[in-house]
């Protein structure tokens, strides 16, 4: 199992991607000027400030030629991760729905917050619960000034119909404002997913918390599941 | 030809940026003032005009969740 792990220029959370996929599985980065995925078996798409966030965050890494790569892969059905940054990027691709606005509170925040994990029958999401009680909650860091999810009321229900919400913020940690509490969605077909908090800065007990690990876990789970 | 692209935040849609200049405005002793909306302009030269729509639509805006205005300065 290999992922691809992207870097724009102004990624700045790429390593910790392409680290934290490392526990798991193999990886290496890709650099957005090549189109060659390298036989990746799933895509991230890191945070961090691609082409300095300009004009709308993720609005021009969305053209840049290693998307259209990873637009044709998810087009494969591919699973492709997008965290924070790489969340507006793949909104902005219209790979997933709905369109990430500037904080309710208009500040940046870094803070750690607890996240339920609403599907864990996912791609993204199957490994979370296997060795906890349900519903599983994740303690994980969400840091950006650009994460409240947005979408308009037949999407939003539409989106809860098809459950392709599978992270909401629990009680109180909802800081951006996000429509229906949503911290992290999958498009229809379930093979791309966006969150805002970073599941990568949470793989190690030494910085607090490993939840973060389950999501590049589950990917695994998915792809050797696809395999066999 | 120059022109210019007003984009604003869709109506409906919680615009803070807005409300905290809205809020600040009566500090400052300006009464009576309403519907406060921070967008941005982008300002630019094009041979043919008609390449502005199809600008907004793929990379200027975004059309979910922005309006936007064409202003041809002829």
């Amino acid at each position: 199992m290999k992922f691809g792990v992207l870097r724009f220029p102004g990624s700045c959370d790429d390593v910790d991607a392409l680290l934290a996929a490392r526990r798991v599985g193999d990886a290496e980065l890709l650099w957005h000027g090549e189109r060659d995925l390298k036989g990746a078996d799933a895509i991230v798409v890191p945070g961090g400030f691609s082409y300095g966030d300009y004009l709308r965050a993720g609005s021009i890494a969305r053209f840049s030629p290693v998307m259209e790569s990873v637009i044709a892969f998810a087009g494969d059905g591919g699973l492709v991760l997008g965290i924070c940054n790489g969340f507006q990027v793949l909104c902005e691709a219209k790979l997933l729905p709905g369109a990430l606005l500037p904080n309710s509170n208009l500040r940046f925040t870094f803070r750690q917050v607890e996240l339920e994990v609403v599907q864990e029958q996912t791609a993204f999401t199957c490994a979370c619960g296997l060795d906890g009680p349900s519903p599983v909650v994740l303690s994980i860091p969400a840091k950006h000034s650009w994460g409240r999810y947005y979408a308009d009321e037949q999407t939003l229900a539409d989106m809860e119909g098809r459950g392709q919400v599978l992270l909401r913020y629990a009680p109180g940690h909802n800081f951006n404002g996000s429509s229906n509490d949503i911290a992290g969605v999958s498009n229809e077909r379930g093979n791309v997913f966006g969150l805002m908090p970073h599941p990568e800065h949470a793989v190690d007990e030494l910085t607090g918390s490993k939840d973060g690990l389950c999501i590049f876990a589950s990917m695994c789970l998915a792809v050797e599941a696809a395999r066999v | 030809m120059k022109a210019r692209v007003l984009i604003r935040p869709k109506a409906g849609i919680l615009d803070p940026q807005g409300e905290a200049v809205q809020r600040a405005l009566p500090a400052l002793g300006f009464e009576g003032v309403a519907n406060v909306h921070v967008g941005r302009m982008v300002e630019l030269t094009v041979e043919d005009a008609s390449q502005i729509e199809p600008m907004c639509q793929k990379l200027l805006a975004n059309p979910l969740v922005e309006d936007y205005e064409i202003v041809l300065d002829t």
